[in-house]
Formats: structure tokens, sequence, C-alpha cells
């Protein structure tokens, strides 16, 4: 799927989206939650990034970020060219429909008192030239894409299983023919099966349109099977960037070696890996610690990690991770220490 | 042994049906199982099959209308839950069985803190001062994962990630150390290093109060980590149940060992595409009267179209403490040479 000479579609440069704290009578604004503090990564045209880590390090708040549903305190979004962070409100009125989301509740999601129809048609209304007649055959059309059947064009949303819903919000997310799309849990509440036919979905669209995903999930066995490449967060920040096998078979950063011991095997009779159990106070965003934000919960924590925040660096060809044990020669194995720049990351594979 | 102790919750033929303006929904269907004090039965099926709807009956949680709990029985300390007074049930559910919901969005209330939705019960159920109801409720969201507990606290759940929102549905049921807690979906949105550590905290529990634990997943990794006994639903029944290690060793309904075939794994081979169970779940517009999986099942048989299989056990045991399956075909068929 990725060829040497794939262009990044999505790159994203020290990304930061800070929440305000405001306390007291007068709400005074007392501090941030960091939600997402320096975020650097991108993501190749048709290529799938995997985006993992523990609950609340803010996969989600990047998601948004990314296709400014939220506004970003700082750092710079370029999709297809075009700094999306910094657009103007018209500019990115017009940009949207390059660009979407898959939402983790498909229930929540939609809206309950709209058919079908009107649910996917509703993007085609605000944003495409068609005419009643043009609108409905495109409404069909992207209903065969994703598999549900035409009949149901005028149901409403209750009348649907969980896997069907979905479909309904991914043929939503491409009516307008997105390049790249937000995937936020998007099988997270899904029976197996059902999760087999959402991925397999996004997978046959991805060969036939070309598209490019952010897929952001807890499923590490789900995001092993589809992504190409796989991003770890850890409060805030991205911990490794690593190609997919290469991750799986060998964590290079201690936090996603002790994430990926915790996976459950899903069979008692069969023997698990030494799982890793993280000790230590989890941080707070709003008061991540000095030095590593990995360094309360580290099993290989040393002092320089209290002090010195590593940056994301190039330690093996194509793989990027945050950690002093790979940076600081005394310390543990060393790599090539490239400092991570924009145009290097990401089309290294 | 635990085999032996009296069941503190025993449920009897259950049976759920929902009436719409299209005709009724017979959701669950003559549902029966039991659970001994410090056991963790882990419910999985697909969506749709009534797995909710079957824990939400018998703690009176539907709305009625549309829901009609028809039949059965389900006692509790060896009371009917399905015969005591609203105000005797409501009791029961906030101080003898906590209740996790499978969308912590919709159950918590977004116009209240969540320090405010922990200490309710806690002050009406265990009759704790204001100040003795926070800080217990520090101490429950550090128990599930939550740093900066005390401040966090004053946040409202729109403030809080998805998971942390499912961690404070556990932390309130946890509450007032129930005797039962039934978890439905509870760490769908939880990340594997704190749901192991929401899994501990579980294990502990039990074994120190002697909780026990009914677990609704679809993640048959959580349900090999944590379970001692697991029933699989189908179409508003249960179509198979057995211990943990059994089930996954020796499946014998269809619809499990399509079910075990889906998953994809995290060590193995990486497979190009993934396996799905064909076809369309049951609408379940009547009783069925036939086998609800037949259409999907590649082993069907003539009799299945024609009577819906009761459970039989396959180990010799008792109905409901052995293997014991709802279905006419058996993996014994197939080594006597028809094909797999
Ligand atoms: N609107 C908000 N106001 C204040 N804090 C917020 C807001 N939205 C998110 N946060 C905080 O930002 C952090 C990251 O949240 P986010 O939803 O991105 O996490 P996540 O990685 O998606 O977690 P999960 O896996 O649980 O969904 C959390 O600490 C959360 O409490
Ligand atoms: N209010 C209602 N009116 C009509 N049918 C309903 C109602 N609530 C639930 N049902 C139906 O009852 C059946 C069982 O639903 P239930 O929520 O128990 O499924 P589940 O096994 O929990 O599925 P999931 O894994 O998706 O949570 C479904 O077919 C559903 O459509
Ligand atoms: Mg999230
Ligand atoms: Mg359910």
């Amino acid at each position: 799927m990725l060829d040497a000479g794939a262009q990044p579609l999505v790159q994203v440069t020290d990304l930061k989206m800070y929440f305000p704290i405001h306390t007291g009578l007068l709400r005074r604004h007392t501090g941030d939650v960091k939600a997402v503090d320096g975020v650097s990564f991108s993501i190749n045209t048709g290529e799938t990034l995997g985006l993992v880590g523990e609950s609340g390090c803010g996969k989600s708040t990047v998601g948004r970020a990314l296709l400014r549903l939220y506004e970003p305190t700082a750092g710079k979004v370029v999709i297809d060219g075009q700094d999306v962070a910094t657009l103007t409100p018209e500019a990115l009125r017009k940009k949207r429909p390059t660009m979407q989301m898959v939402f983790q509740d498909p229930q929540a999601s939609l809206n309950p008192r709209m058919t079908v129809a009107d649910i996917i048609g509703e993007p085609l209304q605000e944003h495409a030239n068609l005419d009643e007649q043009g609108r409905l055959r495109r409404i069909y059309e992207l209903m065969d894409q994703v598999g549900l059947n035409r009949s149901f064009a005028n149901r409403y949303p209750y009348a649907f299983s969980g896997g069907q819903r979905q479909r309904i919000g991914i043929a939503r997310a491409l009516a307008l023919n997105p390049k790249f799309i937000v995937c936020d849990e998007p099988i997270a509440a899904l029976d197996v099966s059902i999760q087999a036919q959402v991925v397999n979905l996004l997978e046959d669209l991805q060969n036939r349109l070309g598209l490019t995903y952010l897929f952001i999930s807890h499923d590490l066995s789900m995001v092993r099977h589809i992504a190409d490449r796989v991003a770890v967060m850890y409060l805030g920040r991205i911990a490794e960037l690593s190609p997919r096998d290469a991750l799986y078979a060998r964590p290079l950063h201690p936090y996603a070696e002790a994430l990926l011991s915790a996976v459950n095997e899903p069979d008692p009779n069969r023997a698990r890996r030494q799982r890793i159990i993280l000790k230590g106070d989890v941080p707070s965003p709003a008061n991540p610690p000095k030095g590593c934000n990995f360094c309360t919960r580290c099993p290989k924590v040393f002092d320089l990690c209290r002090q010195v925040k590593p940056d994301l660096v190039q330690v093996e060809p194509g793989r990027f991770v945050a950690c002093h044990l790979y940076t600081n020669s005394n310390a543990g194995p060393t790599g090539t220490q490239a400092p991570i720049s924009d145009n290097q990351q990401g089309v290294s594979q | 042994m635990a085999d032996l102790a009296a069941p503190v919750l025993d449920v009897r033929g259950l049976k759920t049906v929902f009436h719409t303006r299209a005709g009724e929904v017979h959701a669950v269907n003559s549902v029966s199982f039991s659970l001994r004090p410090g056991e963790v039965l882990g419910v999985v099926g697909e969506s749709g099959s009534g797995k909710s709807v079957t824990m939400m009956s018998l703690l009176g949680l539907l709305p009625s209308p549309p829901a009609d709990v028809r039949g059965g029985q389900v006692l509790l300390g060896g009371r009917d839950l399905l015969k005591i007074s609203p105000k005797e049930l409501q009791s029961v559910r906030g101080a003898k069985v906590g209740f996790v919901f499978q969308d912590p969005m919709t159950s918590l209330n977004p116009v209240f803190t969540v320090g405010n939705q922990i200490m309710e019960p806690l002050r009406k159920h265990m009759g704790m001062t204001k100040a003795q109801a926070a800080d217990r409720a520090v101490e429950l969201l550090e128990l599930v994962g939550i740093p900066d507990a005390r401040r966090r606290l004053k946040s409202y759940p729109h403030q809080f990630s998805g998971g942390m929102r499912q961690r404070v549905m556990i932390a309130i049921a946890l509450a007032c150390d129930p005797d039962v807690l039934i978890a439905d979906e509870p760490t769908t949105a939880l990340d594997v290093t704190i749901q192991a550590q929401i899994l501990e905290l579980v294990k502990e529990l039990r074994q120190k109060l002697g909780m026990a634990i009914i677990w609704i997943t679809h993640d048959l990794g959580v349900i090999a980590a944590i379970a001692d006994r697991v029933m699989v639903m189908y179409g508003g029944q249960v179509a198979e149940h057995a211990p943990v290690k059994e089930l996954f060793a020796n499946p014998q309904h269809p619809y499990t060992r399509a079910l075990l075939r889906t998953i994809p794994s995290i060590s193995g081979e990486r497979e190009a595409r993934l396996q799905v169970i064909e076809g369309q779940p049951p609408m379940l517009t009547a009783e069925p009267a036939s086998c609800p999986f037949r259409a999907r099942c590649i082993h069907s048989l003539d009799r299945c179209a024609h009577e819906n299989p009761g459970r039989h056990g396959v180990d010799g045991k008792p109905l409901g403490t052995g293997h014991d399956v709802a279905c006419f075909w058996s993996p014994d068929l197939m080594a006597e040479g028809e094909d797999a």
C-alpha cells in the first residue's frame, strides 16, 4: 500500500490543545488541562495511521483538533496543502467536505428524528450543488457502497442494528468524497462480527477510493489488523511512532511495551505474555510531571527522565521514540539521533 | 468450592416483550442463569441478542410500556424482585446490586458534577455526611484510576474523556459495596492498561467482599481474563453456557464457534481479511418456534426449522452448573463424517 514516493496528505506540527481551568467565584483562569501538548506526525495519502494510548491521553482531542472541531491552542495542521488550524471560517467551510469524522457512538451521533436518507443527504444539501433527484441518486449510491439495502432509505435509526447504524455514519462521512477520515473508536460499541464487517468495509473503501485514515482505537488487535503505522500517545504527547509490524514485534518505548503486554489473549487456555503492571501515580494533564511525562510510572526511569523532556527522535529507520533510553548514550541502546522534522517523518518507509 | 454455595441471584425463565407500533418484539425468551457469591459470570453475544434487556428486566429498569416483563422469577436473597414494590426495588438497586450501564454519556446527568453523582448513593443508602461522602468519592475515583481525584469531583461529565466517564460509572456502582455487580460493557471505552487495572480491582473486591459479578462484553479477551463461567446469548435466548476454559476449548454451538473465529489475534498470523458471520440477526417479532440462528447456521438440520432447541447438558451436570447448549447439531456429528 505504501510506496517510496508516497506523499504526506496530513502533516501535524507541534499541535497543542489546552482547555482552560477556571476556579473560584470569579471563575479566574488558574491553569490548563494540557490535553494535547506538542504532537507532530504525518499521514501519507492512502495510509492508515493508528492512534492508541491510555484513556484520557488526548486521542479524541487530537482527532477533533485536526478537523478543527476544536480551535487548537497552537501548532500547524496541514491537510492537502492548507493549514486547517488558521483557515478563515469561509475557507474552512469550503474545506470541510474533504475531511470527515466517524464518531465513536453511532447512536448518539445520528439524529433519531431524521430518516436514513435525510441523515446521509444532509451534507449534500449543505455542500453539494445537486437537485432533488441528483441528491437521491447519490444517497442510493452511498448506501450501495456501504452495503445498506436501498429499501431502508426511509427508516429511522432505531430500526437498525449497531453495525448498520455505524454504516450510516460511514455513508454520511463519505457523502462528499472526502480524502481524509478521522475514525474515533468506530468499532468500540459493536460485537466482533460486526466489527469485522465495518473494518472490512473501511479497508475496501480505502483500496477503491484511496482514502487516508486516522484510526483511533484502544483495540490493539484491530489496530494491528488495519493500521500501516501506529502512534502511541501518553499524557498528551507521542511516546512512540513506528511501522505496525515493528511495533508489535518489539515495542521500544517502555509505555508502548507495557501497553502491548496488557492485551488479553482471547483464550484462557493459551499462555499470555508477561504482563507489565504499571505502578505509580497517574499524573493529571493539568499538572504533568517535570521531565518525561511517563517518569512517574516508568519501570526503566533514571535521573535524566525527571529533569528533561525527551524529544521524539528517529532511533531506527522509520521508528520514532521519545525516550532518553534511546538518546542518552550512558543509559542504554543508542540509535541515530535525528531530531524529528516536518518532512522527515512519515515519508521514511 | 463456589459450586456448593447457594446462589445469591437466581434467574428462571425470564421473558420480556416490547410493544411497538410495528407489533411485538420478543427480546428475551426464557432466560435462566444463576450466580454464586464471589463468582464472575461473563455474558457475550451478538448485538441485539438481549443481553442488556435481560439485565434491565431483572432490575425493573425498563419503562413499561413499552416493555412487558411477562414471566419468570428473579430471586435475590430469597425474594422475587419481579414481585416486590417499586420502593423496595429501588433500595435493592442502590445498596444490594450495583449496575454499570452500557452508555455512560446517557446515564450520567450532564447538569450535575461528577462528585455530586458519586456522593448521592452514599448519602442516600449509607447515611454518610457530605464530608464523609466526598472523602469516599475521592477514594473511589482513585480506585478506578482517575488522577487528581479531589479536583475532578467538581468536573462535569463532558469534561471527562469517554473512558473516564465509564470509570465514573464503575465508581458509582461500587459505592455501596453491593453483593452483586452487573456491569454492561463497562470497559469498552478503556485502554488495555486501565482495563487491566479495573479487572484487578474487580477480582480483589470479589475476593475480599465475596461480590458476585455479571460482566457483559463483546471482548472475549476480557472474558478469558476474568470470567468463571460464560453465557452466550443469541436471538433473546441462551445459546450456550459453560465454564470459561471449557467454552474456549470445546465450543458446541455453531454461533459460539463462529464467534470465536471472528476475533483478530494480537500474536499469531495477521489475516488479510477478517472473518464475519454472514446474514442478519432474527427480527424476533414472535416467540421463536424454531432455532433463531438457523438462517445463518452452516450446520442447520431439517429439525431446526420446526423446533426451537432447548438447552441440554453436554457433560452430564445439572443445567446451569456445567456445560449446556441449545442446539440439535453437535461437533460429534462432524467427526462422524459430515463436512466441516
Ligand atoms: N471540553 C473539555 N474540557 C476540559 N477538559 C477536557 C475537555 N475535553 C477533554 N478534556 C480532557 O482532556 C483530556 C484528554 O481527553 P480525550 O477525550 O482527548 O481523551 P482520549 O484519549 O480520547 O480518551 P478515551 O480513550 O477515554 O476516549 C482528558 O483529561 C479530558 O478530561
Ligand atoms: N424500546 C424498545 N422497543 C423495541 N425493541 C427494543 C427496545 N429496546 C430494545 N429492543 C430490542 O430488544 C433487542 C435486545 O436488545 P439489547 O439492548 O438487550 O441487545 P444487546 O444484546 O444488549 O445488544 P448490544 O450488544 O448491541 O448492546 C434488540 O433487538 C432491540 O432492538
Ligand atoms: Mg476518546
Ligand atoms: Mg447491550
